[in-house]
């Protein structure tokens, strides 16, 4: 996506846990922080919940980057899902490399409900990264039906 | 009446679910009795020009082996696709791109290069590579692209049903075919047939206990228990992502389950399933220790998509925008 500037415009979907990472948004929100305005958050109850499936499905309908946001080591809302998150970023990001896509397109970050700033700071810094990186355009799966050379087809 | 039609094809395969359709035994007598083999290049001498000729949804059940990897395998799926009723994509190469699927994770490029000029076993002084067309004095020669992607069947054309397995099981297809030979009402277009609605772990007889590793093991490396999860154990076993329907012989034999029978019911990527499964079971919480017993597993894009690169979402490797510039 493009502004009237020419200047890429990378989508970027936020995951944000609901205890901390998405309250800390708010806080920045609320606090009239200037923040890039490229994350579309979602709320989600714990980043333990986010499937690495969930990651993927995102690339693959048009993000450029993903942000899984959640509370800092020990102060998981159950737990030790922030550690299960963790786990899983460092093994998908593996896989992002392995399938020739940048690591740096997956970040997580530990986002208490008190760090507004933080979170105004980490999208933009996240944004401007993507945005250096350049869209991610996923080739597509489906093998085009093959048109011989000189032939129109009709709409 | 006349006989209802077969055809069975290969395409980007290794000719092991030709091999495990003969394996149904004796029951080959009855679909040879049964149906009309009308193409079947593997067994019988039948040409391109044969299928060509048919009428349109002529043959009645086509069992499609193999992925496409080629412009000859993507035209026969074409033509196949037109001339039979029920179109099956049979076996994991043909629904989820399987072993051939696995140089998705690379280029032609590094392919060619590698096949015919840097293995230590080539020589080619000439450095020839393949072209689609050649001239020769006799004439022009023409031979099939060699794609970039592997593409499973439904990639290529609308598949009707997917039979998984490398290969599939010889009783999951002695009831297939049993099934359609007794007229049995088929289930809706896009169903999975000869395959379970669990995954491998459900058909596995042992007891797992969750434990947290820090470290992997290679099949080689342990002699692994018989009667204890082969996960618990630090063997990297792709059942809880893969579909039941094997009856879990790999694990019966002792050698953990590598995802033959594809993503399990309701899950869209197999691989990306297993990194949820093997995160789960790492035991730290530190970034640098996590990194240092994820280095201990070669090649985990292969281990955890061994035989669904081309069905996953990323499905192939993927150029980012600076390389393309570079290129």
């Amino acid at each position: 996506m493009k502004t009237d500037d020419g200047k890429f415009q990378p989508r970027i979907v936020g995951f944000l846990c609901n205890w901390c990472s998405y309250t800390g948004a708010d806080l920045a929100g609320v606090s009239r922080m200037k923040s890039a305005p490229n994350l579309r958050p979602m709320r989600v109850m714990c980043t333990g919940r986010v499937d690495p499936s969930l990651v993927l499905r995102a690339f693959q309908l048009g993000a450029d980057g993903v942000l899984i946001a959640g509370c800092h080591p020990g102060d998981c809302h159950y737990q030790e899902g922030n550690f299960k998150a963790l786990r899983r970023v460092l093994l998908l990001k593996r896989i992002l490399q392995s399938f020739g896509v940048d690591e740096r397109r997956l970040r997580l970050e530990w986002i208490s409900a008190s760090e507004g700033e933080k979170f105004a700071r980490v999208s933009t810094e996240f944004t401007e990264e993507v945005r250096a990186l350049g869209p991610l355009r996923l080739e597509p799966a489906m093998l085009a039906v093959h048109q011989p050379e000189g032939e129109e087809v009709l709409a | 009446m006349s006989k209802p039609k077969l055809a069975l094809y290969w395409a980007a395969s290794c000719g092991g679910c030709e091999i495990a359709v003969l394996d149904v035994e004796e029951k080959i007598l009855d679909v040879a009795a049964f149906f009309d083999i009308v193409f079947w290049p593997c067994a019988t001498d039948f040409k391109y020009k044969d299928v060509e000729a048919m009428p349109d949804k002529s043959i009645d059940l086509c069992l499609f082996n193999g992925a496409v990897r080629t412009s000859e395998n993507e035209s026969l799926a074409r033509l196949l696709r037109e001339k039979s009723k029920v179109l099956v994509a049979f076996g994991s190469c043909a629904t989820d791109g399987c072993i051939p699927g696995l140089a998705n994770l690379t280029t032609k490029d590094a392919i060619f290069n590698w096949v015919y000029r840097e293995s230590p076993s080539t020589v080619n002084t000439d450095g020839t590579i393949p072209v689609t067309q050649f001239t020769v004095p006799e004439g022009e020669l023409e031979i099939p692209e060699f794609y970039e992607s592997v593409h499973t069947l439904a990639q290529v054309v609308p598949v009707d049903y997917f039979v998984p397995g490398c290969p599939p099981q010889a009783h999951q297809i002695a009831a297939v075919l049993t099934a359609v030979m007794q007229g049995a009402e088929l289930p809706p277009l896009g169903s999975i047939l000869g395959a379970g609605d669990k995954t491998c772990c459900e058909e596995c007889g042992r007891s797992r206990q969750e434990k947290r590793l820090k470290k992997f093991y290679r099949p080689w490396e342990i002699e692994p228990k018989p009667d204890e999860c082969l996960l618990d154990q630090g063997i990297i076993c792709l059942g809880p992502a893969t579909r039941s329907g094997c009856g879990a012989l790999c694990v019966k034999a002792n050698m953990p389950c590598r995802g033959c029978y594809g993503p399990a019911p309701n899950v869209a990527d197999q691989g990306v399933k297993m990194v949820s499964a093997l995160a789960s079971v790492i035991d730290s919480h530190e970034p640098a220790e996590i990194n240092r017993i994820l280095d201990q597993v070669p090649d985990l894009a292969g281990t955890l998509f061994r035989f669904s690169v081309p069905h996953s979402i990323l499905h192939r490797r993927q150029t980012e925008p600076a390389q393309a510039g570079a290129r």
